[in-house]
């Protein structure tokens, strides 16, 4: 048996995010700062001083309030977007403890709710966000249509305002070029796919998400389980190219994901590309049970913490790129050790 | 036919330029249409995602596509927000809930485009809900209110009339 744990290895996050706006308030664009204050206030009001347990766990940051780097940090996390970071004077965010829900406040949309889970967990990530979006609306009237559902900012978002999305990690389908027809496929049924990380065609570590593109005319489970059945057959397809490419050249694909482990063990400099490629083959070797003694966690973690902003942050100060590349390497040679 | 650059594979890439009139073709093999930069697009790979498409580069494809018809002939501008119907042209973005509203007549068929629907079945949010259903409970009161009073029903007139009070006094809470 080549594969521990099918598919929930292939999905490192399932995320579900509701877009939903304050009734008889001007979206975000429209506001000046005492009136973005106030829906700060009332969507904040709304979770942090309701009744329910849920809202202990929550804080509010003022994104004015963070410096640079932690905002940024913040975005590499996925936690908030780049949308809000560039207009942080009226933005701000509801955190829980565990740093995996966030409620961006005066993003696009007033609110904008967020849910990640780790693993195929498309549902119970909607069903915790669907708790919360009935907790802010005790307090907070939202903008509302009988034909056309939550109204938001931009058409796009109208009706559901749910975007529901999967983080997959793809080496095999990638190496093989059919990562094309994966995505010419995903376009067809309504869905979108793109790189997680760089820009351009060049999707550094593999790793890319696939979210629903339609949020009107279909209700939230149609749209969350249409992600999750062709999120299945991706990961049939990358489990079958995986196997196909084991039975050919068994040896080198140890080899590489071997010798991969060994330049992130002992490098000195690691550039953020060459890092999230070598990492993405340890990750499959990890996933093939091809390395044993290494914890997928450490990885996910460092997924975050090689990431520009976090980095800096990480070490507390100011790097240029060389500086960068040295200490995430050694970050890297830590936590591997 | 071969390509035109090495005169040895196959050509499966064809390229035609025109610039200032002038026609110009090129039918190229893969690798070598991979090494010419002079087209500057990257021929080979769909999955380029820094394409500059976004909501807006749709939009404006869209207003080409259905022309004239669909312009207003003079400035209206939403009552909540003040946004007129160029500035969403301009950036994708409603000004407030009401602009659904008022650029409704430009909006649907947009919306159409997008999502290919225009109905709405998913969540219905519940205090909002509530107080949606009490409007239009209200509304048809008032309707039947109407005929009663036409017919000179006055008896049940009146009985709707308590009705639609109670109603209204739900809506003020």
């Amino acid at each position: 048996m080549l594969f521990k744990n099918h598919g929930s290895d292939i999905v490192l996050t399932s995320r579900i995010r509701l877009a939903r706006n304050i009734d008889g308030v001007p979206f975000p664009q429209k506001l000046n700062q005492d009136e973005a204050n106030k829906v700060i206030k009332d969507v904040a009001d709304s979770v942090l001083n309701s009744n329910s347990a849920i809202a202990h766990e929550f804080r509010l940051i003022k994104l004015r309030e963070l410096k640079p780097l932690e905002r940024l940090s913040m975005v590499e996390k996925h936690l908030i977007s780049m949308d809000i970071v560039n207009e942080y004077q009226r933005g701000a965010v509801l955190l829980n403890r565990e740093e995996n829900v966030s409620i961006m406040i005066n993003e696009e949309d007033h609110i904008r709710l967020q849910v990640i889970y780790p693993g195929f967990k498309v549902k119970d990530a909607y069903d915790y966000a669907n708790k919360l979006d009935d907790l802010i609306e005790e307090k907070v009237q939202y903008a509302y249509d009988a034909k056309l559902g939550y109204l938001t900012s931009c058409p796009t978002n109208v009706g559901t305002g749910i975007r529901a999305s999967v983080m997959l990690h793809l080496p095999a389908l990638t190496l093989t070029k059919n990562i094309n027809n994966v995505f010419n496929t995903v376009v067809q049924v309504g869905m979108t796919m793109r790189g997680i990380y760089g820009e351009g065609s060049n999707a550094m570590g593999n790793i890319y998400q696939i979210s629903n593109q339609v949020t009107l005319g279909l209700t939230e489970d149609e749209i969350i389980n249409n992600l999750i059945a062709v999120t299945k057959k991706i990961i049939d397809q990358e489990i079958k190219t995986r196997e196909m490419l084991f039975e050919k050249q068994a040896a080198e694909i140890e080899d590489d994901i071997y010798r991969s482990l060994g330049l992130l063990k002992y490098s000195r400099m690691l550039s953020t590309q060459e890092c999230l490629n070598l990492m993405s083959k340890v990750r499959l070797g990890i996933e093939m049970g091809i390395i044993k003694d290494i914890d997928v966690k450490k990885l996910n973690d460092l997924l975050v913490n090689v990431q520009p902003a976090t980095l800096q942050l990480i070490e507390g100060r100011d790097l240029d790129t060389k500086e960068r590349d040295i200490i995430r390497a050694k970050i890297v040679r830590e936590t591997l050790r | 036919m071969l390509c035109q650059n090495c005169n040895q594979r196959e050509a499966n890439v064809h390229i035609t330029k025109i610039i200032n009139g002038v026609k110009q073709e090129l039918h190229l093999c893969e690798e070598c249409a991979r090494e010419n930069n002079e087209f500057n697009i990257d021929i080979m790979n769909p999955f380029n995602f820094a394409s500059p498409m976004s909501f807006q580069n749709i939009l404006e494809g869209f207003f080409e596509m259905m022309g004239s018809p669909y312009q207003i002939p003079e400035p209206v501008t939403c009552p909540v927000c003040h946004q007129s119907f160029d500035d969403f042209k301009r950036t994708g973005k409603m000004g407030c809930a009401n602009c659904y509203r008022t650029f409704n007549a430009e909006i649907t068929p947009i919306i159409k485009r997008v999502h290919g629907n225009i109905q709405h079945t998913g969540k219905v949010p519940k205090r909002t809900g509530g107080i949606l259903k009490i409007k239009r409970d209200i509304e048809r009161l008032k309707e039947e209110l109407r005929v009663a009073v036409m017919n000179e029903e006055y008896e049940k007139a009146a009985k709707l009339r308590d009705q639609i009070k109670e109603l209204e006094s739900k809506l003020d809470k």
